[in-house]
């Protein structure tokens, strides 16, 4: 994998990012101009400027997730609900790709288990992978912001779910490896993820088929066999897990610690089966069999002490997003439906038992919104969030869950039925309460 | 920028506030719960502290210096909105009857603050004035209210009953709304300043109550009560495409200080019985799925989950009015949230609790009462929904009734 790309001027690879992504016809026909081009000049500022200084900013990167390690990203003490310029324009454009992209092709990547190559060819060009990629690397990350992450996991999902998680699995492990990968990691498995063709696809590994599954009690198993490091167990709903180049899995250590390997999929001892579930049919949920592989002599991710507490973490509170994305679209959905649904000879909405129904997915949808930020704003700036993502995680299970039940309970009959999208969202949205991994912030 | 944390700049006021709710309020909270209408003399000094504090730093805990900020400037503000929630807060962490109690912090204050103009804001400057809106056939209906208020010269005459104004034995003057014309709805009703020496003016009786027994909650009879006409507050113009018009605005200030009071209860709740439930063996891991634990821990983490969910809508409403922003939506989405939190988070501790929160050696039972007024006064749980309601699905309140 080390040879797929060919060595270029960092500043070279960040032009080729944005040219790629202002070039695109997609740009154009999405109506992203004004976020396109604005993006453009704030990286032409921002983003140049830091590339200079490369081997600091890399280190700041990897700092971010643990308040014992250094320098952590200047913090404004003000409470402040105003996404930056940046993220801003990031926030429309995703909204805009959910819109024309995820929306239309939900019912048939559904169908497909999968979004359609095209569109996963789009969504990229518009620079879903290229912002979880330092520019460094040829990407368009100008900082690492769990924020930033939020906003586009949110957005997206208003889209779809399914499809929001099968294309941002990629986007993970490359902000996994930005975090934590060490330099030959980078090298070979990040860096290639930015080439025009055939890159690479990964998927972070880490739900385990029981239940009561707990992260930190982990089946999967690394043994030291001689001089070689060898991977026993099985992955559940692991996110495109057959088309997947290499996994990320969750293994206990020799030494009897939970850890992150790579793996890559063409190893011998690797088996791969669909394992379709109640919903994000999109996403190729698949069960993953790991039998005595072999893994490559740098395969561990090095992790210091919190760093597996904060990667599961990180991954819940993207659930977390996704959750509030997806609650978003029922009740966006919901509120022209009960305005325009008739029943006694007025709008259902004029009822009370409908119209509360109504409100408290705007409240509830509101907390969770906040709760989740909070938990991103506190990763990004090096606080311990454990206990925020928790809360999240503890608003999403209970109350997302209730927004997509009250969905389909508004829409009635017609809720029951393929011919509208609650039943879907409520499929879909009782995942974000058990499932470990996949996407991160 | 993106944060959600509490900024390093409240936590002197956080901590002022704090030690008021833990060293005065908590060690009489009983004692008071007991001794219904009997004053609680010890928040005498407090008025005093608090007066001093909003002398020096210009901003202090209660509601009473809340005013809708211009938001002139073009940087992101934390003011007095913000601090306010943040100090009530602590002193509903204390005790929420005792909060009500200090002097010169009512919501009659917070409403002289949003309505009054200039001269008036000096003429009652100092005054603890409490708030008369409900009437015996009037409560989330304030639009039925059916005092009267008839122009007579210089003066207006005052009819009327009102019922449920806390702090109005204690407080100096009440904020009386009446109808200027009952036939032109809730545009004719006006905000007017009583002093409670007013000739016209009796009170009736104080209130036997499930909870905040501190809080002194009164019955008034106003009978041809004489008041001059510098003593309404706003303008005295019926407006009919206003509707209620200034006086309505306050309660967008007011809602996130009574959301931010059930805030404080409930997390007084949830660290008790976090503390008894450790006595008991039982822990929070926040690591671990709450699936997973003792099903009191996951009870407990749920609480705890819309606990967090309320105050940061609470926060939300605060800095939205901080800097200038409409925040009717908002506002009511805190109260709703925050107000129902609090019932469900307390009644949930005391059953978790078992017989310890049941019974008066702890206040857990005692928050369990306090609670229900908070999901009640300012506005239910009821209208709050259908203020969200009618603001989320475009309806006029003709419309969704």
């Amino acid at each position: 994998m080390t040879d797929k790309t060919r060595r270029m001027d960092p500043i070279g690879l960040g032009v080729r990012a944005l040219t790629r992504f202002a070039g695109s016809p997609l740009t154009a026909r999405l109506k992203l101009h004004g976020p396109a081009s604005a993006l453009i000049r704030s990286g032409a500022q921002v983003g140049f400027g830091a590339v200079n200084g490369a081997g600091r900013q890399f280190k700041a990167m990897r700092n971010w997730t643990s308040s014992s390690r250094g320098s952590r990203p200047p913090r404004q003490d003000l409470f402040d609900l105003t996404p930056s310029d940046e993220q801003q324009m990031i926030a429309e454009t995703m909204e805009q790709v959910a819109a024309e992209l995820l929306r239309p092709n939900a019912e048939a990547a559904e169908a497909a288990g999968a979004p359609s190559p095209e569109l996963e060819a789009q969504a990229n060009e518009l620079g879903v992978l290229a912002m979880a990629i330092p520019e460094t690397l040829g990407g368009a990350m100008s900082e690492r912001s769990p924020v930033t992450s939020a906003l586009i996991a949110e957005h997206l999902a208003h889209g779809d779910m399914g499809i929001a998680v099968s294309l941002l699995a990629t986007p993970s492990v490359a902000l996994l490896l930005t975090d934590y990968g060490n330099a030959a990691q980078q090298d070979a498995f990040l860096a290639p993820m930015t080439a025009d063709e055939d890159a690479p696809t990964a998927s972070l590994a880490i739900t385990e088929e029981r239940a009561l599954f707990a992260p930190h009690d982990l089946g999967t198993r690394v043994r030291q066999d001689g001089g070689t490091l060898r991977l026993s167990g099985t992955k559940s709903l692991v996110v495109n897990g057959s088309r997947s180049d290499f996994y990320v899995v969750a293994a206990r250590s020799p030494e009897g610690a939970p850890g992150l390997y790579i793996v890559e999929a063409a190893a011998p001892g690797i088996q791969v089966e669909a394992q379709p579930a109640m919903g994000l049919r999109a996403a190729g949920l698949s069960r993953v069999r790991f039998d005595d592989v072999a893994l490559r002599d740098d395969a561990a991710l090095d992790l210091g002490e919190g760093d597996y507490d904060c990667i599961i973490a990180s991954a819940r509170a993207a659930w977390c997003a996704l959750a509030v994305g997806t609650a978003t679209a029922v009740r966006d959905y919901c509120i022209p439906y009960a305005n325009e649904r008739q029943a006694f000879g007025e709008p259902i909405s004029h009822r009370q038992s409908v119209a509360f129904m109504i409100a408290n997915m705007g409240i509830e949808r509101d907390g969770l919104r906040l709760a989740t930020l909070r938990a991103a704003s506190r990763l990004e700036q090096g606080e311990d969030a454990l206990r925020e993502v928790q809360l999240a995680r503890t608003l999403a299970a209970r109350h997302a869950m209730q927004i997509a039940s009250d969905g389909v309970q508004i829409f009635g009959g017609h809720g029951f039925v393929k011919e509208y999208p609650v039943e879907r969202w409520y499929r879909d949205l009782r995942a974000t309460a058990l499932m470990e991994g996949a996407v991160l912030l | 920028m993106l944060n959600l944390e509490t900024p390093k700049k409240f936590k002197p006021i956080i901590h002022q506030a704090h030690q008021i709710g833990a060293e005065m309020f908590r060690p009489i909270s009983r004692k008071y719960d007991r001794a219904e209408h009997t004053k609680p003399v010890e928040l005498d000094m407090l008025a005093s502290l608090m007066d001093g504090m909003n002398a020096s730093g210009g901003e202090g805990a209660g509601a009473g210096k809340l005013k809708q900020d211009a938001g002139g400037d073009s940087g992101v503000r934390n003011g007095a909105n913000m601090t306010a929630v943040l100090g009530m807060t602590e002193l509903c962490w204390g005790d929420v009857g005792l909060a009500l109690s200090i002097p010169r912090q009512g919501l009659g204050n917070a409403a002289i603050a949003a309505v009054a103009n200039e001269e008036q804001l000096k003429r009652f400057n100092g005054r603890w004035v409490a708030m008369a809106i409900t009437e015996p056939h009037a409560g989330s209906d304030s639009a039925a209210i059916r005092a009267s208020a008839e122009r007579d010269g210089d003066d207006y005459i005052l009819n009327g009953e009102k019922i449920y104004v806390t702090a109005g034995e204690r407080a100096d003057a009440l904020v009386v709304w009446a109808s200027l014309d009952r036939s032109k709805g809730r545009a004719a009703i006006k905000a007017f300043l009583v002093e409670k020496d007013r000739p016209g003016l009796t009170l009736e009786r104080l209130e036997h109550k499930l909870g905040i027994r501190a809080s002194d909650t009164a019955a008034f009879r106003l009978e041809n009560c004489r008041v001059p006409a510098e003593n309404l507050l706003g303008s005295p113009e019926i407006d009919t495409s206003k509707g209620f018009g200034g006086v309505m605005q306050t309660f967008d200030n007011t809602r996130p200080i009574v959301a931010a009071m059930a805030v404080g209860l409930t997390r007084a709740a949830i660290e008790e019985t976090r503390r008894i439930l450790a006595d008991a063996g039982v822990h929070i891991d926040y690591r671990r799925p709450r699936t997973h634990g003792h099903a009191a821990a996951a009870k407990l983490m749920e609480c705890e989950a819309d606990w967090e969910a309320a105050r940061l809508l609470t926060l939300r409403a605060a800095w939205m009015a901080d800097n200038g922003q409409p925040n009717a939506l908002e506002a009511s989405m805190c109260k709703a949230k925050a107000g129902r939190t609090a019932v469900d988070t307390a009644l949930a501790c005391v059953e978790l609790c078992g017989s310890v929160g049941y019974g008066e050696d702890e206040l857990i039972e005692k928050w369990a009462r306090d609670a229900k007024i908070l999901d009640i006064f300012e506005g239910t749980q009821q209208i709050q929904l259908l203020i969200v309601a009618r603001r989320l699905l475009g309806k006029t309140s003709s419309e969704l009734r």
